[in-house]
């Protein structure tokens, strides 16, 4: 080995603990971008291969009841490669041992072989015998959360007939992997699952013979998609269509998609941070070892080593340094990828999911990790290496202090003299105090991006069960009924109070924008579900017009008093301008909300309900779910409270992971940071503190000298990291805000005060770890090294 | 030269004290059994060869550093057996420390670095008082590197003898200096101790020095080799080297 190559070991060994402290800031980096896009890969990869293999559909609709012999027409569309008609609905099922009613989705199989589109994957047992008309495949999660086993048998309420089934396998499906039960905001395998079953079982059970309900395509390449939808809407319209929609509205796909920007936001904002402080820390470092090495650079000029070795020398040491980030940050990622994917797993159905992030975001956390430290010693490198060799082998010269307007403060509120030299320290080297104050900010930034999560889902969850949904249930109908219906629910067993509600798919379009949504038709003294103003107080539902969701309006570019174009996508599907007369507040979905009187004058029609929301007497819960469980009328039933406790958990399991994760990286910020600075500190004024000492100041006051300054440097950065986190925070809830979800724009006091609080005790912890080496300093031997 | 009148009592002194170094398998013998005593008010020469033992004998003496074995005693207080922390007490009351590099702290200026030992101090003289004494009341306000070495040193022993040390130990004071500053950066020492009174013991290898003093302290391989009175100390400004 050549000998300046084993000076580059020696020196790293000499300053481990400060490369080590960089190379974990810059590991954090290299680790978010492995991880979420290493798991964007996995999952967007398994997901097309699922797809793909499972024929995914690309076009969706529902029509209330089309005759068999439309199938043709619609293949016959230009653009479209293969129609399958289905028959859709939703069941009751009443399950053994299990008070509360579970709905299910029924989907017909074709009477023979295996469906064209959306082809379930069998996992267990077999498809159901075309001549066994009560033979059933079930949706694996729910077969497995409840227990059925092929040869098992249950009952479910089929189109108000109540019939036995038996379980002849479990399946998983590229049109289910996120499934979500009616009204439900989290998936609840329990409660709502598939149920697959042969086409002239379903027709039967929904005398949907020679009809279908259901249908989806598969476009061939270089289709239109908007096209063929019309052309679709088009000939589904005389027998009631009820929409027709691509991916982009399909629930699982939606939720899935939602996930991967999310993801891919993480993968944005993150890593750039960390990358930069990685940069300016081995700018910082690398920065005080040539300035001591200065003599050598010096020395090794003058035997005649060429600029271009020693700059490669210095180089070397920076390479070791990204060398060991990167390796750490890969390995932290690869571990976090395989537990993400894993948790992955327990949301999404996929039928293997394995964390491959393939090697391009190795190779560009890598590169990004090489070219930030390097670009961070090139600064330094390159200030030594252009000294001439007489210049550099003189010792440098002496700091230069000024008075300045720092001064004058200090004598004014009658500093100390080691505040002075704190003070004094400060205004000396700025560039230093830069790094260390910026670095601090970042990492407040970031512990408040990730504890500003449980504000945002506090407000969150505040908003959907404290003010806007303040039902205890909600009942789905399986057809519309007047609305004599709300009356009728008072008989059931425990309902104190029921507001009905209609809901229709609608298209609502402004300019070039257009998005289908549901549309909520009720009541205006509806008092269990209310609007929220922007502020989050209750308001009327406006006497005319529609009401819109913040986040719709903002898409459309709608203010109220604008015109908007609302279609129903059932009959009459004529569409209707409207007036928009009032934005309301809401984080979860996009429903839009109209007066019922008003919404049944446009259709011309008497009011109807499809929804009932009940207040209900707790106690008398079972018997009401018993009465459901019979009652045919009933398409699903949802508890608020379950609905509730089922999203907390999830929250508490996926949020708390990864706050920890977040808030650890937020730390090592501080750490490698506050470390190499008071390391710096320390190295730089050995001989000062040791001064202080033989003036007799106590250990003590000699360490608070080394820890006020990077303190006081916290200090100040918190402000400035409260500042960067709202702005973290903004972008944030941008990043992750989905059509399903828009996140709201909160910060509380608690987060601000945590963020600081963290990043203090952190930089403390830090900064004792150095002082401790200052115990260790021999006072003698100190002295003894000339400055 | 007329100095205060000397008490003999003993401030500080040791008893037979030995520093041995140890460095691997390598035991270097710094101090070799060192009996000596310092007097109220005296002013003490050591003089000897480069590694005879004085400045490891003046830290020793000077608290910085403790003996292998041997006692040390600040009047009646045993400081061998003491912890670390009573020797910072001991040097924060007691001691006042010049060394050959000033040490002064670069981001101060002169009247703050004595201040930075006032403010610690029991009942300290002000610092301007102090930077007079050395006779330099126009400098007060600048830093170390806008002053001369002479003037550095001269605020090293200001921040000295601002607390009224009742011990100053001078390790090569005027090394680094020629001898017309280096006379000055004498007087200051030697007014001082005529004025307040202070014990100071003063390490040279300059042998021409040791005539200021009231005994010469001779060191040669961690050993006193010879203790000699001087009855008649001459004035800094009559020395010449």
């Amino acid at each position: 080995m050549r000998a300046l190559d084993r000076k580059v070991l020696r020196d790293l060994r000499g300053i481990w603990a400060q490369c080590l402290a960089i190379a974990m800031v810059l590991a954090c980096g290299v680790m978010v971008m492995v991880l979420s896009t290493g798991t964007q890969r996995s999952l967007t990869e398994t997901r097309d291969a699922f797809y793909e293999r499972h024929r995914f559909a690309d076009v969706f609709a529902g029509v209330t009841r089309a005759p068999r012999s439309l199938l043709s027409e619609i293949a016959a569309i230009d653009g479209v490669a293969q129609a399958e008609a289905r028959i859709v609905f939703t069941a009751m099922v009443d399950l053994e041992g299990m008070v509360e009613p579970a709905s299910a989705r029924v989907i017909s199989l074709p009477a023979l072989g295996e469906p064209a589109l959306n082809l379930p994957l069998l996992r267990t047992g077999r498809l159901p015998d075309p001549l066994q008309p009560d033979e059933v495949a079930l949706s694996e999660p729910f077969a497995q959360a409840n227990g059925l086993q092929p040869g098992n048998r249950f009952r479910a309420v089929l189109n108000g007939r109540l019939r036995e089934l038996v379980v002849t396998g479990h399946l998983l499906s590229p049109e289910y992997i996120y499934t979500l039960g009616p009204a439900a905001m989290m998936p609840d395998d329990r409660h709502f699952g598939l149920i697959w079953m042969r086409e002239p079982a379903a027709a039967a059970a929904t005398d949907l013979d020679g009809a279908f309900n259901d249908l989806t395509l598969s476009l061939s390449r270089g289709a239109h998609e908007a096209a063929v939808i019309a052309a679709v809407d088009r000939l589904l319209a005389p027998y009631g269509g009820t929409g027709t929609h691509g991916r982009d509205r399909q629930m699982s796909h939606v939720f899935i998609e939602g996930e991967l920007s999310q993801l891919g936001a993480m993968a944005r904002v993150l890593p750039p941070i960390f990358l930069v402080v990685s940069a300016f820390l081995v700018n910082m470092v690398l920065g005080r070892l040539i300035a001591l090495e200065r003599r050598q650079i010096g020395l090794l000029k003058a035997i005649g080593y060429p600029t271009r070795t020693i700059v490669i020398h210095y180089l070397k040491m920076t390479v070791g340094i990204g060398l060991a980030g990167t390796l750490i940050g890969w390995g932290m990622g690869w571990w976090l990828g395989h537990e993400m994917t894993a948790l992955y797993t327990e949301y999404f159905r996929f039928p293997w999911l394995d964390y491959r992030p393939g090697a391009a975001p190795m190779v560009i956390s890598g590169a990004a990790a090489m070219g930030a430290v390097i670009l961070g010693a090139m600064r330094a490198v390159s200030a030594a290496v252009r000294l001439a060799p007489a210049v550099a082998m003189a010792p440098p010269a002496p700091p230069v202090y000024r008075r300045g307007w720092a001064d004058a403060l200090g004598y004014r509120l009658g500093l100390r003299q080691t505040t002075m030299m704190i003070v004094r320290s400060l205004t000396r080297w700025p560039g230093r105090a830069a790094v260390t104050l910026f670095g601090v900010a970042g990492s407040v930034a970031v512990l408040i991006a990730s504890f500003v999560t449980f504000d945002i889902i506090d407000v969150v969850m505040e908003d959907l069960f404290d003010r806007t949904n303040r039902q205890h249930a909600t009942m789905i109908l399986h057809q519309p009924v007047t609305v004599q219906a709300e009356l009728a629910a008072l008989s059931l067993p425990g309902v104190l109070h029921a507001e009905g509600v209609y809901a229709a798919a609608v298209r609502i379009s402004h300019g070039p924008g257009s998005k289908l949504v549901s549309l909520m038709a009720r009541d205006p003294g509806a008092d269990l579900t209310r609007l929220l103003d922007p502020e989050g107080r209750p308001i009327p539902l406006p006497d005319s017009g529609v009401a819109l969701p913040e986040s719709l309006a903002t898409y459309l570019g709608l203010m109220p008093g604008d015109k908007v174009e609302v279609e129903l996508l059932a009959p009459p599907r004529k569409p209707w301008a409207v007036t928009v007369t009032q934005v309301f507040r809401q984080s979860m979905g996009q429903d839009i909300l109209m007066r019922r009187d008003a919404f049944f004058d446009l259709m011309n029609e008497t009011p109807q309900v499809n929804m009932l929301h009940l207040a209900v007497d707790t106690s008398a819960l079972p018997a009401l779910q018993t009465r459901i469980k019979q009652t045919p009328a009933i398409a699903g039933f949802t508890l608020w409270a379950d609905v509730r406790a089922s999203m907390e958990a999830t929250m508490n399991e996926s949020l708390i992971t990864m706050t920890i994760i977040f808030s650890g990286l937020g730390m090592l910020i501080t750490i490698g940071v506050v470390y190499n600075a008071a390391r710096i500190q320390l190295a730089e004024r050995a001989h000062e503190l040791a001064s202080l000492r033989v003036l007799g100041f106590r250990r003590a006051e000699v360490g608070n000298v080394l820890i006020a300054e990077q303190m006081l440097l916290t200090l100040v950065a918190v402000p400035v990291g409260w500042l960067l986190g709202y702005w973290f925070a903004i972008l944030m809830t941008q990043g992750f805000s989905t059509d399903i979800i828009s996140l709201p724009m909160v910060i509380s006091r608690a987060t601000y005060a945590q963020a600081a609080l963290t990043a203090l005790a952190t930089a403390f912890v830090s900064v004792l770890m150095v002082r401790r080496r200052l115990d260790r300093i021999d006072i003698v031997t100190a002295l003894k090294q000339k400055e | 030269m007329q100095r205060i009148a000397r008490a003999r009592t003993p401030v500080l002194s040791t008893e037979a004290i030995t520093k041995v170094y140890r460095s691997g398998p390598v035991a270097v013998h710094a101090l070799d059994g060192v009996s000596v005593r310092l007097f109220e008010a005296e002013v003490v020469v050591l003089l000897g060869a480069s590694g005879s033992g004085k400045s490891t004998l003046l830290n020793i003496l000077g608290g910085l550093d403790q003996p292998t074995s041997g006692r040390v005693m600040f009047r009646d207080q045993d400081l061998s057996a003491v912890e670390d922390a009573a020797l910072t007490e001991f040097r924060r009351k007691h001691v006042g420390f010049v060394f050959q590099f000033y040490n002064l702290v670069p981001s101060l200026t002169a009247r703050e670095n004595v201040a930075l030992v006032t403010e610690i101090a029991g009942d300290p003289m002000p610092p301007e008082e102090a930077l007079d004494r050395v006779g330099l009341s126009g400098r007060m306000d600048h830093f170390p590197s806008e002053l001369s070495g002479g003037e550095q040193q001269r605020v090293a022993i200001a921040r000295a003898i601002a607390k009224r040390p009742d011990i100053l130990l001078c390790d090569e004071p005027t090394g680094a200096l020629d001898s017309k500053t280096g006379i000055t950066v004498l007087e200051a020492l030697i007014g001082v101790n005529r004025d307040l009174g202070t014990t100071t013991a003063l390490i040279t290898h300059n042998a021409e020095i040791r005539r200021i003093a009231d005994r010469v302290i001779y060191m040669a391989d961690g050993r006193i080799t010879k203790v000699e009175e001087n009855s008649t100390p001459i004035a800094p400004s009559e020395v010449s080297w």
